[in-house]
This record gives structure tokens, C-alpha cells and sequence, in this order.
């Protein structure tokens, strides 16, 4: 016999290795989970998801028209990224699914994270670390120089919850700090660039921390990175797409850029090889976000969306579709 | 003052060798004759390299020692101050990169930098993510020591919204920090504890085996470090800095939860052309009879 208020019925999709928020999810709602079933995704959906309100989406599976079609009675894709860019949310907008993100929940972690790659780069943390190691400080002593932090002109690609953070630790390091965003924020101090191009030609330090979208895929390119120069330092914890890959591994070979920090790539875990040797580059495995703080903060996010949505309460952290 | 003998202790800047070069008849330690004893009047040394007692009675005509560092315990100004001689140091030009490596090094310590650069140069991301780490932002942070470098270590901490406190030879009201009385107390209160003072006799040992304890799992008697950090007594380190630079413990070569520099606080082109041209200055201003821009004795 059900009772009168049984819990709400929530899809559920992870990894095996995502499991931080199954206790969450299992003590607030009933889970229909696709990872418990040796179905492929589309069967399972198809055969049990008929009636399914509610999403969450642990991870970056691909959210697509396909997949949405056998959803047919979707109201709510809760996603666990800031990032939405797996999502397509033109066809979400198209049937009514509303979206909802991360919010601020790691905001904090990958703003860090930013800082700790620009201060690794720049002072060459990484490279002295693995100096000291290999037993040549003892042996060769002195280590090449760094480059000073403080004072260096920063400029933010992306002004949002995690830009803002980034601006805000540097400032004490009297980093002069300029942005690039979609639209100028009247409420911050810092200089505007209305293009990236003109950012990086006056910055010594390019931060990357913008959502991946139609208009920003590449948007760091070959002419970018020389007007960026040859002392210049880009720092990626956006997504990989911001960047021509193929084009920014060439400028840091030729020395057109001098170094560079990177959290994301554009096929992840593929790290083009030619990096691996370079010493003016720190490489980070899409870690910004791992600390179990994060974690934390993202299932309380993704918990209260969903009961937003099932008191039809306002959505704690919905995503716009354009 | 082109016959004014100045000793470099050790190959350290060659911007500054140059500077010296021009101006002065440079003697390199490193290839030091011993007749020109008699000639020298200054020497210059640096953060590992000093002059100790020895030296100093060697050189009868010693007048100053400007030493490229703010760091001034390689020198015995004990014997400093009996014979009359000068010494200056390089505060102030360097503070924020020393306090920028200082924040640098906990985040490459508490968000394993250092090690996600390995993993992916390694191939090893193909298989499988990095384990989860640290958070900094809000962690409480005890600064031993709140001078200059102190200081601006507090004001960049603050940005990431660390409760910042302190334990100095005085309390500063002035700067809104919490202040402990003791090395022990400021310990037990904090997740991470950053050593900015000077090494003096008072200081020598101060970070004992008690107060990496009270630190807990979660500097320096380098020895007690050592064996706190393979016993897993103590969370992690990061150190730029060692008691006999460049050797470094091997033990820490292996352990996951450290960082090692190779003494690179101030080691940037910038810094340390200024310190540089600080050294030259205080050794002009000597031999011109002016005051000293920098002097600790």
C-alpha cells in the first residue's frame, strides 16, 4: 500500500566512480537509476522513464534530442556542472524543460584552482618541484628565474560566478584586472573589453573561466595568442573548446605565448603529447572542481532544485536557454 | 672605486655580478686567490651563503656586508657588531613575491598541483581522474611571524576568505588579525601554519615536534619534520626553504604530500634585478661616506 505523500520519482544517471550523491538523492526521493541496469540507455529510458519528471544528470552524459525523445514527460534536467555545453538547450527550451546547474557550489574551488596554475605558472612551482626531486638543485644549483605575480595585468574571459572569485583573490596581489563578457556589469570597478582580442593585447595574463557555447568555441585563436605575445600566459579552467588546441600547443612550441595553466582540453583525458615535454606549462586533469567540499556543496544545489521543483517552488540555480 | 676588493660569496645573480664587475674590483669566492685577502672590503653573500666568524677574521679590511636576501642568518652579526662592520640586507624589493609563492605554494600543496601536472604528463588521466583534494578557500591560516612578508601573506589570504591569525613577538591590534601568544597556541588553531619569520637564536628549532603535533594530520626542526611527514603525523608541507640548501632530505623526494622549491621566494627577473641594484647602492653609499639605504647593523 503506497502512502499519501510517497516521495517524488527521480531519474538518475552516473558513472560508477560519481557516487557522492547517492545517499542524498536515496534519502529524499525514489531513484530510477539507468546505471543499475544492463540495458543500453536508450532501452532502459524507453521501457521505465515514460512518466519521469525529474533528471539528474551526475556527470557530462550527453543530454540530446535522441536521448530527450524517449523522455517524454520531462519537466527538469538537473545538471552537476557550472558547464552546460553537453546539454542541448535549444531543444530543452523546445519542450518546456527547464535546466538547472551547479550554481555557486564550486565556484570557490575552481576560482583557486585558477590562481594556484597562474601562481604555478609564473613562478614555475611545478618544474622547481620536480628540480628538487630529481636530486639536480643539490647537484646543478641554480634554477631559472620565474616571473613576478603581483602587479601582472590579468584579464577574465567570463565575469560570471567564477570570474568574479578569481578577480576578487587576485586583487590583493595588485594584479590590475580587465574582463571580457557577454555584456559589460555595471556594478564591478574593472575595465571592460567588449572583445577578447583587444583584452589579450592589453593583459600579460589571459584567465579563461566562460561557458562553451556557438560563440565562443575558439574563441582564443592563433591571432589571440599573438596579440597576447610572447610573454603572455593563458590560464584555462573553462572548457577546452574556448581554445584552438591544436593552434595554442604550436604557439607555446614556437614560444609565440610564454606558458600556460590548463584544467580542461578539448577531448579530455586526450592531453596533446607535445605539452608533456614543455616546462613553461602547468596541466591539471580537469581537477578544479574535486574537493570533497565541492562535492558536497554540488548535491546540496542539485537536492534543493528538486525540491523546488516538486513544491513548485522558484529553481535554486536554473540555467538560461537563450 | 674601481680597486675597492668586493668578495662574492657565491654564483647568484649575473645581472648583479655584472653591476659589481663595473664598479668594483669583484673577487670571486669561488676562485679566490688567497693574496687578495688584504684587499677585500666588502662582501657580498646571499640567503645559504654568509660570512661566519672565520671569514670574517680573515678579511682585515672588511667594512660592509650587503647581502643579496632579506634573510641575514649565514651572517655572525655578533662578530658584525664587535669589529665595527656594516651589514645590510634586501628588505621591502622582494615582499610580495615571497608572499606570492607562499600562497602559490599552498595551493600547489593543498590542491596537489604539482602532482595533476605529473598524472597528466604521465598518461595516467587515459585510465582514470585524480583523487579529490584539498579545498583552500575558508581553511583557517596561522601565520608565525607578521612582518612585512606576513603581512602581505595575511592580506592575500584574506581574499580567500581564510580566518587569518598570528603569533609575533608583539601584537599588532592595528591589522584586525587574532592574535596567539604563543607558537603552540596559533598551532592548535589553525589548518594551515605559514612560516614567515626571521631565523634567529630565538627562532632556531621554534616549529619543534610539539607544535607539528598540535598541527596534526591534517617549520622548522627539519629533522622532526622529516619523520612527522613518513609517519603521517602531519598533513602535508610545502617548503621552499631548508636548513642546508641546496641538500634536501631524499625522504621527502618520494612523499606525495609535499611540495620542495629550490629557495625561489624572491627569484623572479624583476626582484631580482631590484634586489641587485640594492646591494650596489648600500655598497656605494659606504664608500662615498653616505648613509646606508638598508642597514640591520
Amino acid at each position: 500500500m503506497s502512502e499519501p505523500s510517497e516521495s517524488p520519482l527521480v531519474l538518475v544517471h552516473r558513472t560508477p566512480t560519481l557516487t557522492y550523491m547517492d545517499d542524498h538523492l536515496s534519502r529524499n526521493f525514489r531513484l530510477l537509476k539507468t546505471y543499475a541496469s544492463p540495458d543500453p540507455l536508450p532501452v532502459f529510458l524507453s521501457r521505465h522513464a515514460a512518466t519521469v519528471t525529474a533528471f539528474v544528470n551526475i556527470g557530462r552524459l550527453k543530454i540530446d534530442a535522441e536521448l530527450l525523445s524517449h523522455l517524454p514527460s520531462l519537466q527538469l534536467l538537473v545538471c552537476t556542472c557550472v558547464g552546460t555545453d553537453h546539454v542541448d538547450l535549444a531543444e530543452c527550451k523546445r519542450l518546456g524543460i527547464a535546466v538547472t546547474n551547479a550554481g555557486d557550489a564550486f565556484s570557490d574551488d575552481v576560482a583557486d584552482c585558477a590562481v594556484g596554475l597562474l601562481i604555478s605558472v609564473l613562478r614555475r612551482i611545478s618544474v622547481g618541484d620536480r628540480y628538487v626531486r630529481s636530486g639536480k638543485w643539490a647537484k646543478l644549483g641554480e634554477f631559472q628565474l620565474g616571473t613576478k605575480v603581483s602587479g601582472k595585468r590579468v584579464g577574465i574571459v567570463g565575469m560570471g560566478t567564477i570570474g568574479s572569485r578569481i578577480a576578487k583573490r587576485l586583487e590583493p596581489f595588485g594584479c590590475i584586472i580587465s574582463y571580457n563578457a557577454r555584456t559589460q556589469k555595471q556594478s564591478i570597478p574593472y575595465r571592460y573589453y567588449s572583445d577578447v582580442l583587444s583584452l589579450a593585447a592589453d593583459n600579460d595574463v589571459l584567465v579563461l573561466c566562460c561557458s562553451l557555447t556557438d560563440q565562443t568555441r575558439h574563441v582564443v585563436n592563433r591571432e589571440v595568442m599573438e596579440s597576447l605575445g610572447k610573454e603572455g600566459v593563458i590560464i584555462n579552467v573553462g572548457r577546452g573548446g574556448l581554445v584552438d588546441e591544436k593552434e595554442m600547443v604550436k604557439c607555446l612550441v614556437e614560444g609565440v605565448i610564454g606558458g600556460a595553466g590548463l584544467d580542461v582540453f578539448e577531448k579530455e583525458p586526450q592531453v596533446p603529447e607535445e605539452l608533456f615535454g614543455l616546462d613553461n606549462v602547468v596541466l591539471s586533469p580537469h581537477a578544479a572542481v574535486a574537493t570533497p567540499g565541492a562535492l558536497e556543496s554540488v548535491a546540496s544545489v542539485a537536492i534543493a532544485n528538486l525540491k523546488a521543483f516538486f513544491s513548485n517552488q522558484p529553481l535554486v540555480s536554473p540555467v538560461r536557454l537563450g | 672605486m674601481e680597486s675597492i676588493g668586493v668578495l662574492m660569496m657565491c654564483p647568484m645573480s649575473s645581472y648583479l655580478e655584472n653591476e659589481l664587475q663595473k664598479r668594483f674590483n669583484l673577487v670571486r669566492f669561488w676562485n679566490f686567490p688567497e693574496t687578495h685577502r688584504n684587499s677585500i672590503r666588502a662582501v657580498v653573500g646571499n640567503a645559504s651563503t654568509g660570512a661566519d666568524a672565520e671569514l670574517i677574521d680573515d678579511l682585515p679590511k672588511l667594512e660592509i656586508i650587503s647581502s643579496f636576501s632579506v634573510g641575514i642568518d649565514k651572517i655572525d652579526l655578533g662578530k658584525c657588531k664587535e669589529k665595527g662592520i656594516r651589514v645590510t640586507n634586501t628588505p621591502d624589493v622582494l615582499t610580495e613575491d615571497v608572499a606570492d609563492l607562499a600562497i602559490g605554494l599552498i595551493l600547489a600543496l593543498l590542491r596537489r598541483l604539482c602532482e595533476c601536472d605529473s598524472y597528466v604528463r604521465s598518461g595516467k588521466w587515459k585510465y582514470g581522474g585524480f583523487q579529490l583534494t584539498t579545498k583552500f578557500s575558508g581553511k583557517s591560516v596561522g601565520i608565525l611571524g607578521l612582518g612585512r612578508i606576513g603581512t602581505a601573506i595575511a592580506k592575500r589570504a584574506d581574499a580567500f576568505s581564510c580566518p587569518v591569525s598570528y603569533h609575533s613577538r608583539r601584537a599588532k591590534p592595528d591589522l584586525g588579525y587574532k592574535y596567539y601568544p604563543t607558537v603552540l597556541e596559533l598551532a592548535e588553531n589553525s589548518d594551515i601554519f605559514v612560516v614567515a619569520c626571521p631565523l634567529t637564536d630565538q627562532t632556531r628549532g621554534i616549529v619543534n615536534r610539539q607544535v607539528m603535533d598540535a598541527l596534526g594530520a591534517k617549520g622548522v626542526d627539519e629533522q622532526e619534520l622529516v619523520k612527522a611527514l613518513t609517519e603521517g603525523r602531519l598533513g602535508g608541507a610545502a617548503l621552499d626553504v631548508f636548513e642546508q640548501e641546496p641538500h634536501v632530505p631524499e625522504e621527502l623526494f618520494q612523499l606525495e604530500n609535499v611540495v620542495l622549491l629550490p629557495h625561489v621566494g624572491s627569484s623572479t627577473v624583476e626582484t631580482e634585478n631590484a634586489m641587485a641594484d640594492l646591494v650596489v647602492s648600500n655598497l656605494e653609499a659606504h664608500f662615498a661616506g653616505k648613509s646606508l639605504l638598508t642597514p640591520v647593523v
